[in-house]
């Protein structure tokens, strides 16, 4: 964890109340599937948002409006300058992978498929991704995959762009490995639907956080190996780690 | 005098460096705060709630915001005292050289006993906080120590088992927090801790249903302080023992008025969870506000608002 100060450079919406935000400054490094918590005034909790991109200079995020802080984000003007704790949570481990890994993203869990499809790439592996959104209006970040060369297939609810259905609808025959990211009925679907051909994966789960940092035990789960904190020992885990039961009470 | 003298405190026979303590469920068992700076420099902090029996503590979602605040519902998750004595307290000492403060949760005077008895062979440990006040464990947020009888009887059996010094934490969700106050005192009770959370909820305005899943939590944050000035200066007025005075303090100019309203040490909780490096700057930034406001020694103002 580093605290540091960044400022805004870019905040344009990239689909419907999602908005994607650069910010420059010293970040420290960080991985894919880690997270930055934002500080924004006049609210006591930080937002915790995942990185979509991470540089020398600076780190992307892409996030949603779901409430007032997220909206106070939103009409961030260029030259805000943020408190922010970068390089949070244990993110995405690219060692387990194989040649053929496949990046699934549901909605916002999209936004984290960047920067490891860029380290897998990087590699010399050869990711593939599918991104299930509701509708056409909230797709994004397809296009900057396949600019790194991954295959993208895109999956809508309402079939009004790609393939209708949810991502488990548009799998590929043959991967090597699962990095998943979005809503918990998804993630337990690609699990459940990937059980017998024993391939592994990680999945990285969102959670009401307190501090962000593991210090308030506000986002414990159940794990096979005792309880766990979503953001300080996750918010990635394996997928022999994970007990579905009580991820969703 | 150099600017480090002015900041000494005492608290039950014990010298603090100055009167900052980490509040209990805020900062773990210390370790995870030394990767960020060198905890040392901290009066004391007081670990996290241990009880006898390891908890998972609450469902989640256990946090929920509000203005100036926020609302938890941990439940004393930890995992259980033994554990705690095996894995935790050596980990705290590589990286804390000072007598630390053990939170103590319990379901009944005889669990306490016991998890203090469990304790009492630690050297690291300069004093008990004992907690009768968390909201978050029983039906409807009741605390053990919602009368006196209650909290006289959890005192005594503590008492009978330690010969450290013994601070009984109170809550503030009770009529009258001096009357508590002092059965804790006539129980030998070497010091009183206040205030602990608020009992509070919030309700999502999509689901139309409460945001904790226990639906009540412990409010917290700087919008609690004033009810903890009040609780501190009604407590200090009826108790002779020293008090750790906390709730909503968040910086050096807090932590001023909390002494002047009768705190011997001051409690710093909600605020390590927005930023890390809470108590490293406030104490930072003591020297600075004892000069503005023309204190010499910060001993000097405990209880100077009487």
């Amino acid at each position: 964890m580093e605290k540091t100060v960044l400022t805004v450079i870019e905040n344009v919406p990239v689909a419907k109340d999602v908005y994607k935000m650069r910010l420059s400054g010293a970040a420290g490094e960080t991985g894919p599937g880690q997270f930055i918590n934002i500080a924004v005034p006049g609210r006591f909790l930080r937002r915790p948002i995942s990185v979509h991109d991470a540089c020398a200079d600076g780190i992307t995020i892409i996030y949603k409006v779901i409430g007032g802080g997220t909206e106070d984000m939103s009409r961030m003007e260029k030259g805000t300058r943020l408190d922010v704790l970068t390089c949070l949570g244990n993110g995405f481990d690219t060692a387990p992978s194989g040649d053929a890994p496949l990046l699934l993203g549901g909605g916002l869990g999209t936004a984290p498929m960047y920067l490891l499809a860029k380290k897998l790439v990087c590699e010399g592996k050869h990711p593939r991704a599918v991104l299930g959104f509701a509708s056409a209006d909230d797709v994004f970040g397809a296009d900057e995959l396949s600019s790194l060369g991954v295959d993208v297939a895109v999956t809508t609810v309402d079939g009004s762009l790609g393939v209708k259905g949810f991502v488990t609808d548009a799998l590929p025959e043959e991967f090597s490995y699962v990095y998943a990211c979005g809503p918990l009925p998804m993630m337990r679907a690609v699990y459940d639907k990937t059980k017998t051909d024993g391939v592994g994966g990680q999945y990285s789960f969102e959670a009401r956080m307190g501090c962000g940092f593991g210090a308030c035990l506000g986002c414990s789960i159940k794990t096979t190996g005792g309880s766990r904190r979503v953001c300080r020992d996750g918010p990635v885990f394996r997928r022999e780690e994970i007990i579905w039961e009580t991820r969703e009470g | 005098m150099g600017n480090a003298g002015r900041l000494t405190t005492e608290l039950c026979g014990i010298t603090l460096d100055n009167p900052i303590i980490p509040a209990s469920g805020t900062f773990g068992f210390g370790y995870e705060f030394a990767e960020y700076y060198d905890i040392n420099c901290l009066g004391t902090f007081s670990f996290k709630g241990t009880t006898k029996e390891p908890r998972f503590g609450n469902p989640t979602p256990r946090i929920a915001e509000c203005p100036a605040g926020m609302i938890n519902s941990v439940g004393l998750q930890n995992p259980g005292v033994h554990a705690v004595v095996e894995h935790e307290l050596p980990r705290l000492r590589e990286c804390f050289h000072k007598p630390v403060m053990a939170n103590v949760g319990g379901f009944s005077p005889g669990e306490y006993a016991y998890t203090v008895e469990a304790l009492d062979g630690e050297d690291c440990i300069g004093w008990y906080e004992i907690n009768v006040s968390c909201p978050n464990v029983h039906a409807g947020g009741a605390v053990t120590g919602s009368d006196c009888r209650a909290t006289a009887e959890v005192t005594r059996a503590v008492r009978r088992v330690t010969k450290k010094p013994v601070i009984v934490k109170l809550s503030p969700n009770v009529t009258d927090i001096a009357e508590i106050a002092k059965a804790a005192e006539a129980e030998g009770a070497d010091g009183i801790s206040l205030i602990n959370t608020l009992l509070g909820m919030r309700i999502d305005l999509r689901s139309k249903k409460p945001v904790i899943a226990n639906k009540m939590g412990g409010f917290s944050g700087p919008a609690v302080l004033p009810v903890a000035l009040r609780c501190v200066y009604q407590v200090y007025e009826a108790v002779k023992v020293p008090i750790v005075g906390m709730g909503g303090v968040s910086s050096a100019e807090d932590v001023i008025e909390m002494m002047l309203a009768g705190a011997s040490a001051v409690g710093v909780g909600a605020a390590n969870l927005f930023d890390p490096y809470a108590c490293r700057d406030i104490i930072e930034a003591l020297p600075g506000a004892l000069d503005k406001y023309r204190i010499g020694n910060i001993r000097d103002i405990i209880g100077g608002a009487h």
